[in-house]
């Protein structure tokens, strides 16, 4: 019986040439991952381990990006802890404000993550660097103090599922929509403690940051990770950000899947999650009744990348936000921020009604920077739309593509670019 | 090992790390601060009516959503002595384990047992009593590597005594 992609990486970092579904390991890690929320715990409980330091300084990356700049002074002491932390173990990859972005857009901008990888990140959406044929995967706290004293991690070693994707996929129909059609076709527990492995002639036709948000919300159907092969464009992007060798794994030709689906992107539509699950997905074209909407946010950790800024821009250029309606751009790293800005981006954005924040992770979880009130609704590029994640527990949030969103933004309510003058 | 008892508060499918812990406070590690809040979002009554060693019992995909520590620290810091569920999400499992809260995957008593009955769980057996209902089920037992991990107290322990 072969393996599939992820099974060949855990086995190689667990010094084994077998591994099969089921079987625990222990794999030695490339990359640990923490942000301001979850860094604190784990140094806390790193601090209780008997270890002399960290296991390797240039193997951890710390990244405050979900309350910062700090929103409130506890917030600031969370910071603090982490700052201090990395200075005193002359942590390499520590990312202050003014270089920070949101950690899944950041760590494979600035090449920290490449093919063949293992990474554990404390924050469930560690499974974005899958898009580079990594195995990588949220943990807790824990388990984040645990890798950075022991370089090491246990893992339970997943079955998987296949998904085969061919075609193209049509104008205003991106990565947002395919992942979101999958979650809504396998549930939120569809792929619960499994691989979603991505193959087929259609990887072809996404673009990488299309993989990045397919690969990113792997965990919202419950996966533990989600991964593609490394074609030609995976290779072109981590030679143009990181200096770090690669490796790169393909399943067997007898690796055995739980499940297998063929999707054809080219019948995909523009698609949008309704409150209050990531599975409760309907095309636009399902959509009869009239759904006015307070707040849209683009950005995020699944939709704060240059394609997505592109995206709205050219929906929004020349046009005007609805009246009364707050529309909030995020652009997910300094990168991507200075690059919209070269490419005259920022401009649309203001020019349309829009406010631009520095890179934060702050509306997505309810954090701050756009918290709903009681009734409002959200049309959202983020990644949930739990009751009560981006404010009171009787907001609703929809989530949706940086496109959808953006003529969603000019209509005031749920809409496509399609359906604009 | 040690066995729980207490009275069930009984949740659905996909309780999510939302509203174990809502994010607006997560700007606080601290276990006690955690626990004044947990469920909040799902059941404002909780917090005031759980005793120590109450358990809470839910159907499918308990834990799902984000990899915040701080949603089995809330709940293990507000008394509850045991989590049933037909499934947990995977991060909630891990850091469940971790941490030391105890948890058990048992799909007939997560659908059976009712809000307020009282349950008593062994651990070493998985044997789940509904004593209300003088009812027993068979819960799944963990693999013994992570039993280690259970015995030590949470990873943390267990890493320190290897």
């Amino acid at each position: 019986m072969g393996m599939t992609m992820t099974q060949k990486i855990l086995a190689a970092h667990a010094g084994l040439d077998k591994v099969e579904a089921g079987q625990l390991i222990e794999a030695d890690l490339d990359l640990v991952l923490g942000n301001d929320i979850t860094s604190p715990v784990a140094i806390k409980e790193m601090e209780k381990m008997n270890v002399d330091g960290v296991f390797d300084k240039d193997k951890i990356a710390l990244v405050p990006d979900h309350f910062v700049p700090n929103k409130d002074i506890k917030s600031a002491e969370h910071c603090k802890c982490v700052r201090e932390f990395a200075y005193r173990n002359n942590i390499t990859n520590y990312f202050e404000v003014g270089e920070m972005g949101i950690e899944h857009a950041l760590l494979p901008e600035k090449g920290l993550t490449v093919a063949g990888d293992v990474i554990i990140g404390a924050d469930s959406h560690t499974c974005t660097y899958g898009a580079l044929g990594a195995f990588s995967t949220g943990v807790g706290s824990t388990d984040m103090a645990a890798g950075m004293a022991t370089g090491k991690a246990w893992f339970k070693v997943p079955s998987a599922i296949r998904f085969n994707l061919v075609g193209r996929p049509s104008e205003w129909v991106s990565g947002k929509d395919v992942i979101l059609h999958i979650i809504g076709m396998i549930g939120v527990d569809g792929a619960l403690y499994k691989s979603m492995e991505f193959v087929g002639d259609g990887v072809g036709n996404l673009t990488m940051d299309d993989r990045f948000t397919i690969a990113n919300m792997a965990i919202e159907a419950g996966g533990k990770n989600g991964i593609f092969p490394v074609d030609d464009l995976a290779a072109a992007y981590m030679k143009e950000h990181s200096d770090r060798p690669y490796t790169v794994y393909e399943a067997d030709e007898d690796a055995v899947y739980d499940e297998e689906y063929t999707i054809d992107l080219s019948r995909l539509r523009p698609t949008i999650a309704f409150p209050h699950l990531p599975e409760n997905t309907k095309t636009i074209d399902e959509i009869k009744e009239d759904i006015r909407i307070d707040q849209v946010v683009i950005g995020s950790c699944t939709n704060g990348r240059m394609e997505d800024m592109r995206a709205a821009a050219k929906v929004l250029k020349g046009r005007h936000v609805a009246k009364g309606l707050r529309c909030i751009v995020i652009p997910a790293t300094q990168a991507v921020y200075m690059q919209a800005m070269e490419e005259g981006l920022l401009k649309i954005f203001i020019e349309a009604g829009a406010v631009v924040s520095t890179p934060t992770c702050g509306p997505c979880l309810g954090g701050y920077m756009g918290i709903l009130a009681q009734g409002e609704r959200c049309v959202s590029t983020t990644n949930r739309n739990f009751v009560g994640r981006m404010g009171h527990v009787e907001s609703e949030i929809y989530l949706a593509s940086p496109a959808v969103a953006a003529a969603s933004a000019v209509e005031g309510r749920i809409s496509c670019p399609c359906r604009l003058k | 090992m040690k066995a729980a008892k207490g009275t069930v508060f009984k949740y659905g499918d996909n309780v999510d790390t939302d509203v174990i812990i809502p994010a607006r406070y997560l700007n606080s590690s601290d276990p006690a601060e955690l626990a004044a809040h947990c469920m909040e979002d799902i059941d404002k009554e909780f917090i005031h009516k759980v005793s120590q060693g109450d358990i809470i019992v839910a159907t499918k995909n308990f834990g799902c959503g984000s990899s915040r520590e701080h949603a089995p620290i809330a709940i293990k810091a507000a008394g509850v002595s045991c989590v049933i569920a037909e499934t947990f999400a995977r991060i909630f499992y891990r850091n469940a384990i971790n941490i030391g809260l105890p948890i058990i995957e048992c799909p007939e008593a997560a659908r059976e047992i009712a809000a307020g009955d009282t349950v008593e769980v062994d651990f070493d057996s998985g044997i789940i009593t509904d004593v209300t209902k003088n009812t027993t089920y068979q819960g799944q037992a963990f693999p013994e590597f992570m039993q280690k991990i259970i015995d030590a107290e949470g990873l943390v322990n267990y890493i320190n005594r290897k």
